[in-house]
């Protein structure tokens, strides 16, 4: 099953998207901030990135960004986490090389869904 | 599939708890003209993690509420919006009102509407007023779900056509070279677009360049596609919308559709309720808020004994180390006893000690685990400070000392309120109105100190002000009206001081509502007293005071000295002996009517025979004419307990007599020793009460 990296400082959204991703037979690891997630992203090379915006210490566009410079994550599914205030920060993580984004607040449905649109 | 959201909740909670402290503590250290925008961005991202979750496990009302403050926020943040005093206890108070709606939320209760409304009507006419640039603050409702952009919005008039023969759309795609290093693949656009109707494809592939220049990574290729199917225009934007900047993208309906030009029924209506009712609020809940000033009820703020705690992943790691360290220690053990021969006498002794060393590591990596920094206490008083000196009127600054200083979980639970009083009191009574300290030569802010430090086996937390200091005469005068003592009394000025400990002892001339809660400072002793600490105070008239209350580290490990009395143990707590005097009998003083005294150098002691308050009658007949005065200190007297001999110290594993068999005077708690015996650990300041009835 493929590998999804999932990234957010906000524990319970993490465990939420983590836990659906799993529930479903994903194989899940969890980062809690982009610094973190770059260095789990290093170590083993994940089929997709879901990655919340808002982030400390590295938010989820600079993280994406710096992924995208990675050879092996050059054409790796990235999907931010955004809120309908974000709008602006969709535009800035498309350029930041984002596959494409979901809006909080999502139900787990959702995110399956849009997961299988990016995984296939 | 259906999750079962409720299992986040608990983490979601106390996520957000955390996160309104942060923004709390972040409001606070606000410097209204010197904003620092990384201030500004972590409240802004606690805010935004609040709105992003309630909306996600449902909280609707949090959500809204969140996203009026979020605005608030982002406009701080970009520098669009001033940062005013007033901004600041706007959001203060809207921390507070999260705080009560997520916990009437967490408790399953309702939530108090009304307060909430005058809160969310507060912050309504904040993000209105001053800076007008946003109009579009009504609340939003977060219900919808489904990922929208602003240009599918507009075009959904559209989707009121209808089409005559073949419905469909005509799809030009032609995607831009870098479309493919986004992540994201034509095929599945396709593939979705298949999902809505019955779609077909014609590839344009003359734009594909030579091979040598051919680079595999750009997409050359684009599309003309045919989708058939009664669909709207918004539902195929939506399929493109990851990639609507990344591509040309034409769409035109297959047959020419009749347009019929509905009279446009519901655009405005619904917004316009919601606009005209929010501000509906304001005006009425307004007045609300000047009657009754938004209460800060310290219940509230209460921190509930919780049962889980959290813990440093580097302490558990230690622990998990030194149980490797024992079990392979143990095994060891265990291979040596195998056959074991008089020859192996050496290393068995080693191996013994090796264990002893590993348990005691072990014993104190198990103890750390409950220990907590004592900032979980410290962090919520900036804001009491802060809220209080605004009442007063009072300018004040609260510098914390030594948060990181750890300490017991119990103590950090129950030394809240016992602070919380005492730090009151300063505010209150402590720091001068600053025309006073101004006219008296101090600087116009007064400080409150709160510090924390290690001091042996105890934690010290000191409060020291630097106010008007406690005036010696006024105190006696004030005990002496209340009867609380004799008028010929002679009393040092320690003893003054602690006239304030005694019940009924109130300095005030009137109470107000920041000190004045019935609840006395004897209160306050009683408590720390039972944690098993003490308080003192300095104090100088016209500078200030200094509150310093010692804490032991821990509630469940004690440092004591066993002392015989017969064949009895008992221990005496480590921390209250001043020191040990060998005495023959000859030494003691009897007073008539007043028992015994030791005169230790220019000072008599009281002494108390521990033989006969615990009423021990073996080997009375050898040790009858000499023993061994334990002087110990306690309630801020001195006392002599007279025992037959001193045995060892060691660290005991304190049991609850209370909950085993029952409460004892004189005792306040039982340990088991090394050769299983049980011995009785002695109540100090309880015996030292007890010798002077």
């Amino acid at each position: 099953m493929a590998s999804v990296l999932a990234v957010d400082d906000s524990a319970s959204m993490r465990k939420m998207v983590a836990f659906t991703l799993k529930t479903a037979g994903y194989d899940v690891e969890e980062a809690e901030d982009g610094v973190d997630a770059l260095a789990k992203a290093q170590k083993r090379t994940f089929d997709c990135v879901v990655t919340d915006v808002n982030m400390p210490n590295k938010d989820g566009i600079a993280l994406i960004r710096d992924l995208r410079k990675l050879p092996q994550y050059k054409h790796v599914p990235m999907l931010m986490l955004t809120t309908e205030s974000g709008m602006e920060k969709k535009m800035e993580g498309k350029q930041a090389g984002a596959t494409g984004w979901m809006v909080k607040p999502f139900n787990p449905d959702q995110l399956l869904k849009t997961l299988l649109k990016v995984l296939g | 599939m259906s999750i079962d959201m409720s299992q986040f909740h608990q983490v979601f909670f106390e996520e957000c708890f955390e996160g309104l402290e942060a923004m709390e503590s972040g409001l606070l250290s606000l410097d209204i003209g010197d904003i620092d925008s990384e201030v500004i961005n972590t409240i802004f991202r606690a805010a935004h993690s609040i709105k992003g979750g309630s909306g996600t496990f449902g909280f609707t009302v949090v959500a809204e509420y969140t996203h009026i403050m979020e605005t608030l926020l982002d406009e701080m943040r970009d520098g669009r919006r001033q940062v005013t005093k007033p901004a600041v206890d706007v959001l203060l108070g809207s921390v507070d009102c999260l705080r009560e709606m997520l916990t009437s939320i967490q408790n399953e209760q309702d939530v108090n509407a009304a307060s909430v409304a005058t809160h969310q009507a507060a912050l309504e006419m904040e993000l209105k007023g001053t800076t007008g640039e946003s109009a579009h603050a009504a609340p939003v409702s977060t219900h919808g779900s489904a990922p929208t952009t602003p240009v599918a919005v507009e075009a959904e008039p559209e989707e009121e056509d209808t089409a005559d023969e073949e419905q469909g759309w005509k799809i030009a795609f032609c995607p831009y070279l870098n479309l493919l290093k986004t992540g994201n693949d034509p095929v599945r656009l396709f593939r979705e677009l298949n999902e809505l109707g019955q779609l077909t494809t014609n590839v344009n592939i003359q734009d594909i360049p030579t091979f040598a220049e051919l680079d595999p990574e750009e997409c050359n290729i684009s599309w003309e596609l045919k989708l058939v199917g009664d669909i709207t225009e918004k539902a195929i934007r939506e399929i493109f919308s990851w990639v609507e900047d990344d591509c040309a993208l034409e769409l035109s309906p297959l047959a020419k559709p009749k347009k019929v030009k509905k009279p446009k029924p519901a655009p405005t209506p619904t917004p316009a309720v919601e606009i005209a009712s929010a501000p509906a609020h304001p005006a009425e809940a307004a007045p609300k808020k000047a009657a009754a000033p938004v209460e800060s009820d310290p219940s509230k703020n209460a921190p509930k004994a919780s049962s889980s705690i959290r813990v440093d992943t580097d302490k558990i790691d230690t622990l998990i180390n030194m149980v490797g360290e024992v079990v392979i220690t143990q095994s060891m053990l265990g291979l040596i006893g195998e056959n074991f021969t008089m020859d192996k006498v050496g290393q068995l002794k080693r191996g013994l000690a090796q264990l002893e060393r590993h348990t005691r590591d072990l014993q104190q990596s198990v103890m750390n685990i409950r220990m907590l920094p004592i900032s979980f206490v410290f962090s919520r008083f900036p804001r009491l400070v802060h809220d209080i000196s605004t009442q007063l009127h009072k300018k004040i600054t609260l510098k914390l000392v030594g948060e990181n200083t750890e300490v017991d979980k119990a103590v950090v639970e129950l030394i809240n309120d016992p602070l919380v009083h005492l730090i009151r009191n300063s505010l209150d009574h402590g720091i001068e109105m600053p025309a006073d300290r101004v006219a008296a030569g101090k600087p116009e802010m007064g400080t409150i100190e709160l510090k924390a430090y290690h001091r042996g086996g105890h934690i010290v937390i000191e409060i020291v002000d630097d106010g008007r200091g406690m005036d010696k005469s006024k105190l006696l005068a004030k005990a002496i009206e209340k009867g609380l003592i004799d008028e010929s009394a002679i009393m040092t000025d320690k003893q003054i001081l602690e006239l304030i400990f005694m019940p009924g002892f109130s300095t005030a001339e009137k109470l107000t509502d920041i000190s004045g809660r019935g609840v006395g400072m004897d209160v306050v002793r009683r408590n720390i007293q039972s944690l098993g600490g003490n308080i003192d105070i300095i104090s100088e008239l016209g500078k200030g005071s200094t509150i310093a209350i010692h804490l032991p580290l821990t509630l469940a490990i004690l440092d004591g000295q066993s002392v015989a009395v017969g064949d009895e143990t008992y221990i005496v707590p480590l921390v209250s002996i001043i020191e040990s005097i060998n005495i023959t009998e000859k030494m003691l003083n009897k007073v008539a009517g007043k028992g015994e005294t030791f005169k230790l150098r220019s000072e008599y002691l009281p002494i108390i025979r521990m033989r006969e308050i615990f009423n021990v009658k073996s080997g009375e007949a050898t040790k009858s004419n000499e023993g061994v005065i334990v002087v110990v200190e306690g309630q801020g007297a001195l006392c002599g307990f007279l025992v037959d001999e001193l045995l060892g110290q060691q660290q005991v594993v304190i049991k609850s007599l209370e909950a085993n068999y029952r409460r004892v005077e004189g005792v306040s708690g039982a340990t088991i020793l090394g050769d299983g015996s049980v011995a009785l650990i002695l109540d100090v300041p309880g015996l030292v009460r007890l010798s002077v009835r």
